[in-house]
């Protein structure tokens, strides 16, 4: 509940606030963004799993942001940078459908 | 919530055909991948008691067959466990920069677009530019010809004004002084004719009077001259002498032409009368004449040639 009551804080919050994203923070912004969802269907599937530990997510949903935003800036300093945020998207899209399926099977057993 | 078990199993979505959590519990089947190895530490630790948080089953079928909603359910109940509030901080941080993203995306840059992209916004952009120059051309055009057309309007009502009193003068319809003569003829050995008093508005005609004034009566192109002399009549209106004439024109003209030999005084001092002209430089002529307007008469239609 409280994780509920966060993101519509945090949603809120970006609405009234309108933030600015720093010029240099702009090609990280989105990566990360997929990669924290991609942290939090992986903790919502633990949690359905029975083995959700606040101490694994806190460092998956880090680490996650921090790996996709250093992929691409090792890749634009590579001059791939474009091609390696579509793999890096790819990737977590992979990863966030097949958690999405396995929430689903243990919600709908189907 | 069994610590140290990793948050993304392996991705194996669909691809896993038994079911369900009891799958990860047994790692061998699939490709080992890091997660999976990461969680086979945790694994058999779970496999005993599969969801704690439920008021665990022993049996991890039947745990299985209730564990899905209801530990949605017992993960919605508010606690203030430190593992949901870590877990709503960082949905606060992921929606918060959700937004801020999709926010900064609708101001959408160019530098994502492509080239072909870039062109046809180019393109199009010119296009429009130009449209719109032309645009900008035609109304300047139209308002250069609204105001022209206003001063030439402007011009017309000042040429119809100056018209106007031009014509007002000479049609007798408006009062009028300026430099002329004043003309007075008496009777004393004789009378008058009418064919000398028209004689003599003739001659004052000829001589350039602008207007015309005879004892107190404006005379115009329609004043006719009638009766017998000694009873002159202007207009139907009976002239008692001395008759005096108030006349607007050049007074030099004028008094010259009056005095030719066989002119106008002449033909009154052969009817026995006086004639005697005064030059002015200012006479005034006040009487006006009522015009009628025109019963039959219509003006023809200014064609545009």
């Amino acid at each position: 509940m409280i994780a509920v009551i966060g993101l519509v804080v945090g949603v809120v919050a970006g609405l009234v606030l309108q933030p600015t994203v720093p010029l240099e923070l702009q090609p990280y912004l989105p990566i990360a963004v997929v990669a924290a969802l991609d942290a939090l269907f992986g903790g919502l599937r633990a949690m359905l799993d029975g083995i959700f530990d606040d101490r694994v997510f806190l460092t998956s949903f880090l680490s996650n942001v921090v790996v996709a935003a250093l992929i691409v800036f090792l890749g634009d300093q590579l001059g791939v940078g474009t091609q390696l945020s579509t793999a890096v998207v790819v990737v977590l899209g992979i990863r966030i459908f097949s958690n999405a399926a396995s929430i689903r099977r243990h919600l709908f057993k189907a | 919530m069994l610590p140290g078990e990793d948050l993304d199993p392996l991705p194996d979505g669909d691809a896993a055909p038994a079911e369900e959590s009891v799958v990860p519990a047994v790692p061998d089947p699939e490709g080992a991948t890091e997660d999976e190895v990461a969680a086979e530490d945790d694994v058999p630790a779970e496999v005993p008691a599969p969801a704690p948080d439920d008021a665990g089953p022993a049996e991890p079928v039947a745990a299985e067959a209730r564990s899905g909603w209801a530990a949605l359910g017992s993960a919605l109940r508010f606690r203030g466990s430190r593992a949901q509030v870590l877990a709503g901080l960082l949905c606060a941080v992921l929606g918060f920069a959700l937004v801020v993203q999709v926010r900064q995306n609708d101001e959408a840059s160019l530098a994502d677009l492509s080239q072909a992209d870039l062109v046809r916004i180019l393109d199009e952009t010119t296009t429009r530019g130009d449209a719109l120059a032309t645009e900008v051309n035609g109304l300047r055009r139209e308002r250069d010809q609204l105001v022209s057309g206003s001063d030439k309007r402007q011009a017309a009502l000042d040429a119809l004004r100056r018209s106007a009193e031009t014509q007002g003068i000479l049609a007798g319809r408006l009062p009028a002084q300026g430099p002329g003569v004043v003309v007075r003829l008496t009777e004393p050995n004789g009378q008058i004719t009418p064919a000398t008093m028209l004689n003599m508005l003739e001659e004052l005609r000829n001589s350039g009077a602008e207007a015309i004034d005879l004892n107190g009566s404006r005379v115009t192109a329609s004043s006719a001259f009638a009766g017998i002399p000694g009873a002159v009549t202007l207009d139907d209106e009976r002239l008692s002498p001395p008759y005096v004439w108030t006349v607007i024109g050049d007074p030099d003209t004028i008094a010259t032409a009056l005095q030719i030999p066989g002119g106008a005084l002449a033909a009154v001092r052969s009817n026995g009368g006086e004639g005697d002209v005064q030059r002015r430089d200012k006479v005034e002529v006040t009487s006006v004449r009522v015009l009628d307007a025109p019963k039959y008469a219509t003006p023809v239609p200014a064609s545009d040639g």
